[in-house]
């Protein structure tokens, strides 16, 4: 994916910059961006078909719209994270066992821990 | 315990849990983060709707460059330096004076990254997206578009094979701007179909 010829140009601060122009933050916390990062680099490494991951995203998609109506408990990327788990544990790259265990672990860090 | 706090409380469960992704996968071989840190910057700061606004304003002045845009938009968004692993899925669709085209993933959030960046939340809801194949007209109106009854509305519906652009009409009084003014003019929401492009009082 090249960043094209344009880059150069973008005024990033200016009214033009983008993607901020029309006023919003692309992801609301930072698990959100990492977990967008990690599928974008594991789809670049060639670990999976994107339609794999879409196939994926549509069922908890599908699912989530079926159990809730609350907009307010809409959380997009907490479809995309489900998914992803999901592709990790098909394509055998990484057990929920194994991720379970691991968020256990960080989450016993003690507090004030050097991130 | 209130909702709002079992909220937060599922929030940082999954903040763990996408740490241990991280981890393992990187301890695996698998990523870097280098390369994860450096997919969020591309997606934050390099590529965002002024990449299509760019191609909407060219095509908007040069006429031979719209026509390859309509014919083969892959190719035509590569000469302006555009592209990406989804941009040969790109289908550009250009308003009319009676035509009205509109945008949506219905099942997910298939969207033209190379074009316009990452959709904004409003385009991944539930709400917008049944509503806007339900009872489009209406829904635009609520979004502050007013169309013209005898205006024929298109929406299309993203999928794994086709990503849509659309191209909206160059309003009136810009005929003196150059290609770079206009750029300046044209809106994400113009791209989606969501607004008119204006021009500032």
């Amino acid at each position: 994916m090249s960043s094209g010829e344009f880059a150069d140009l973008l005024d990033i601060d200016g009214a033009g910059a983008p993607p901020r122009r029309n006023g919003e933050l692309l992801f609301q916390a930072p698990w959100e961006s990492r977990v967008f990062g990690v599928t974008i680099s594991l789809y670049r490494a060639g670990l999976f078909e994107w339609n794999e991951f879409r196939r994926l995203l549509i069922e908890e998609i599908e699912a989530w719209e079926k159990k809730h109506h609350d907009e307010a408990e809409w959380l997009y990327y907490e479809r995309w994270q489900a998914a992803l788990e999901r592709l990790l544990a098909a394509k055998q790259l990484c057990a929920a066992d194994e991720l379970s265990a691991r968020a256990r672990a960080l989450a016993e860090r003690p507090a004030g821990h050097d991130h | 315990m209130s909702k709002h706090h079992d909220h937060d409380h599922e929030h940082s469960e999954i903040a763990l849990r996408v740490e241990a992704i991280e981890a393992l996968l990187t301890e695996k071989g698998l990523i870097d983060t280098k390369t994860v840190d450096e997919v969020i910057r591309f997606y934050e700061q390099d590529v965002g709707p002024l990449n299509g606004a760019k191609v909407v304003a060219r095509a908007w002045t040069d006429a031979a460059y719209k026509d390859r845009l309509l014919r083969d938009p892959g190719g035509a968004i590569a000469e302006m330096g555009f592209g990406g692993p989804e941009a040969s899925h790109l289908v550009v669709v250009e308003n009319q004076p009676r035509v009205h085209n509109v945008v949506v993933c219905t099942l997910c959030s298939c969207y033209p990254w190379a074009v316009l960046g990452l959709p904004p939340n409003w385009y991944k809801s539930p709400a917008y997206r049944s509503r806007v194949v339900r009872e489009p007209r209406y829904l635009l109106r609520e979004m502050g578009l007013d169309l013209a009854e005898d205006v024929e509305i298109r929406v299309w519906d993203s999928s794994a094979e086709v990503r849509y652009l659309v191209l909206p009409e160059r309003p009136a009084g810009t005929e003196a701007l150059t290609t770079e003014e206009l750029a300046v003019l044209v809106t994400r929401d113009a791209m989606i179909g969501t607004a008119h492009v204006k021009v500032p009082a």
